[in-house]
């Protein structure tokens, strides 16, 4: 179990939007790694998916299990892409002002393995539409990772927030 | 195209810095994507909405109740 937080880096996009927020030369100091994200996207349509890529690896090594429910339906899908999913997003359909809520924690990101990724996120929507996910992703690089790379279908929005914590188990 | 936000975490350092040709290519290419899959959604959600209003005339032209043709598709 965690017993330290300590917060390694933090953005905040400002008014020109960021294609990508990206963390590079994370310590390997820690045990763990925690990201908090707050984030609306600039798209023409609701919640594009926003996927992270660790160390610029951008070949089909992560794969996903997504539940997934809107409100008035649940479901679940699984994909290999080249970033591993972790949260959908407001667009531009949803309230104004309003941001989707994101948690994803990568335990053991300096094993020599292959690395695990829980991911949860939840839209905030003055609507009948508001969706919540959960995700398990797997990415198949061993090296430890010393960099990420959080990006959307779209553009994040001014206001936009993500938040690096390093974790230590002792 | 908008820029990337890059924090160095080892100094605190952060920067704006444009994509290059390739990563703007992706961009775009997801964008697309998932404009498709989103319109894909819409049209499957739409269908079954008709499927299921004309299911339910059809139960009710055969004498069912509002109630039971709640009690069949619930």
């Amino acid at each position: 179990m965690a017993n330290t937080y300590t917060l390694i880096s933090s953005v905040t996009v400002g008014s020109g939007g960021a294609s990508s927020i990206d963390f590079t030369s994370i310590p390997a100091t820690y045990t763990d790694l925690l990201v908090k994200m707050s984030t609306r996207a600039v798209a023409t349509s609701n919640f594009p998916n926003t996927r992270v890529r660790f160390n610029s690896d951008s070949g089909s090594n992560y794969t996903y299990r997504r539940l997934y429910g809107t409100g008035v339906a649940a479901g679940s899908d699984t994909a290999t892409e080249t970033g591993a999913m972790i949260a959908n997003t407001n667009g531009s359909d949803s309230t104004a002002n309003t941001f989707a809520i994101t948690d994803f924690y990568i335990p053991n990101y300096l094993s020599s393995n292959q690395k695990a990724i829980g991911a949860e996120t939840a839209s905030e929507n003055n609507g009948t539409t508001a969706y919540i996910f959960a995700m398990a992703d797997i990415w198949t690089g061993t090296t430890a990772i010393t960099s990420m790379s959080i990006y959307s279908d779209y553009n994040f929005a001014q206001y936009s927030t993500a938040y690096l914590y390093g974790i230590s188990n002792a | 195209m908008t820029n990337k936000i890059i924090v160095d975490c080892s100094t605190g350092v952060t920067t704006e810095v444009e994509l290059t040709a390739e990563e703007i290519a992706e961009r775009e290419a997801m964008a697309a994507e998932y404009a498709v899959q989103k319109a894909q959604e819409e049209a499957e959600a739409t269908a079954k909405a008709a499927a299921k209003e004309s299911a339910n005339a059809k139960l009710a032209a055969l004498g069912l109740t509002a109630e039971e043709i709640a009690a069949l598709t619930k």
